[in-house]
């Protein structure tokens, strides 16, 4: 497959505390336009960390953050500084994250969560954003479903949902948080295909999993941590090539 | 008896238009006030989060009768003046304010923080997911307390007898008193009971659209 070289994603010398705990220790990365990148390792790593400071949920204590060529926080003597408001505003359009429970919201229909952030953030027509929502859960294989409520779906269908509601606000960067975790074996090959589709619609991916086999199936890129640190890293082949760490291959047998 | 019941209801009538006025008003304002309240109670910002605090400390540890009779007998004497039934609204007002605020409160503190987080990466303002994503599904979890705030309410304004307005409960003791017959009570005890069921069954309805979601 023919994959971009522009760097969508640059991550640089991430540190973050957690009271005394430091649960990102020098994390650096970048992700590529159209690439797939996957971060596995044990629980507590740290893993869920990075992502939400790149989604900026949570903030980091130093370090870069570069977006899409903007820069979410800036490293200035060890200390993050972040984007004011309107530029973090503008950040995030560039960025979707698709969480591991999902949480659509329950007092909105399938479509209604789609449309809602087109509608009250772009200030897209009722008409476009229900078009888009349509042509969304169609590739999705949700068409019969358009007027249920979250709780009438299977887990599932409710990730996919959340895939869609994230894919409608056109995000460069798709972030998935443990995506296989509550799927059934026959369904993460769906979720694989649906992955594979936003990537060829130029969707960069952000993985975090613990599922090495699906890793090793979607991703072009994997990063194992540890400890709230990087241990490594590599292209797919060359990763899976390099068991010299005792580590990961014990994680791998799991 | 027909005829004696029949001779009262002119009185009666005038007691529940008041009875009415003071229901409605109360709730029209008291909602809202009990909205800004749990917003004030659940701020980050320390002096309001503790103002509104005091503030509900102050009115669900007093009864309702004596802030009713500290509005109107007791502020006129260091010169505030109202009339009785603006004094009436006031206490009203501020009183079941506190109560929904608490309620608002719990239901906002039971939305789980995710939604806030979802709301957040698909970019909504703040005011938008207030409006939009937490008070729908708080308004759904509260519902059953408030329900019950509002059966409470109907028969908290009898309280106001004592400033003298002719609510329903009034009337009925005047003629009580005038006649020497228990009738008037009755019936004032079953037009009580005839508002409260069809509150309760308004808000059954209402349980009921909202749970076109789990």
């Amino acid at each position: 497959m023919n994959r971009g070289r522009r760097m969508i994603l640059k991550v640089e010398g991430l540190n973050k505390n957690l009271g005394k705990k430091q649960v990102l220790k020098d994390i650096s990365f970048t992700l590529e336009m159209g690439e797939i990148l996957a971060i596995i390792g044990p629980s507590g790593a740290g893993k869920t960390t990075i992502l939400r400071c790149i989604n900026s949920l949570e903030k980091c204590d130093s370090g870069t953050i570069r977006i899409d060529g903007s820069y979410l926080c800036k490293d200035y003597n060890n200390k993050s500084v972040y984007a004011g408001s309107e530029e973090m505003r503008f950040i995030r359009k560039k960025i979707g994250l698709v969480f591991q429970n999902y949480n659509l919201f329950p007092h909105m229909s399938v479509i209604e969560n789609i449309i809602e952030a087109p509608i009250n953030v772009f200030g897209a027509s009722k008409n476009k954003a229900r078009d888009r929502a349509l042509e969304l859960l169609n590739t999705m294989g949700l068409e019969d479903k358009i007027d249920s409520y979250p709780f009438e779906l299977s887990g599932g269908q409710k990730q996919r949902v959340a895939i869609a509601r994230a894919c409608a606000l056109n995000p460069k960067i798709m972030c998935l948080d443990e995506p296989t975790s509550a799927l059934d074996p026959e369904l993460r090959e769906g979720i694989s295909n649906i992955i594979e589709n936003l990537v060829e619609n130029n969707m960069s991916i952000l993985i975090i999993t613990h599922d090495m086999a699906f890793a090793k199936r979607i991703a072009d890129k994997i990063i194992f941590m540890e400890d709230g640190q990087i241990v490594q890293e590599g292209r797919k082949e060359q990763f899976f090539n390099s068991f010299e760490n005792n580590r990961i291959r014990k994680f791998m047998a799991l | 008896m027909i005829k004696y019941i029949y001779t009262l209801l002119p009185s009666m009538v005038d007691g529940i238009i008041i009875t009415l006025e003071i229901f409605f008003l109360t709730l029209i304002f008291s909602i809202p006030l009990g909205i800004i309240v749990s917003i004030g109670r659940l701020s980050k910002i320390k002096p309001l989060s503790k103002i509104t605090e005091f503030y509900i400390w102050v009115m669900r540890g007093t009864p309702l009768m004596l802030q009713i009779v500290f509005i109107f007998f007791g502020l006129p004497i260091v010169g505030i003046t109202f009339d009785r039934f603006i004094a009436v609204f006031i206490a009203f007002v501020l009183n079941y304010g506190a109560y929904f605020g608490e309620i608002f409160r719990g239901g906002m503190e039971s939305i789980d923080k995710g939604q806030y987080e979802a709301a957040k990466v698909l970019g909504l303002t703040p005011y938008k997911t207030f409006i939009r994503i937490v008070l729908p599904q708080m308004f759904k979890i509260v519902l059953p307390s408030i329900a019950n705030e509002v059966v409470t309410l109907v028969k908290d304004t009898s309280l106001v007898y004592v400033v003298g307005i002719g609510e329903l409960l009034r009337a009925g003791k005047i003629a009580s008193n005038r006649d020497v017959s228990l009738i008037p009570l009755a019936l004032v005890g079953i037009i009580y009971l005839f508002l409260t069921a069809i509150l309760t069954a308004v808000f059954n309805k209402i349980e009921r659209r909202y749970s076109y979601y789990e």
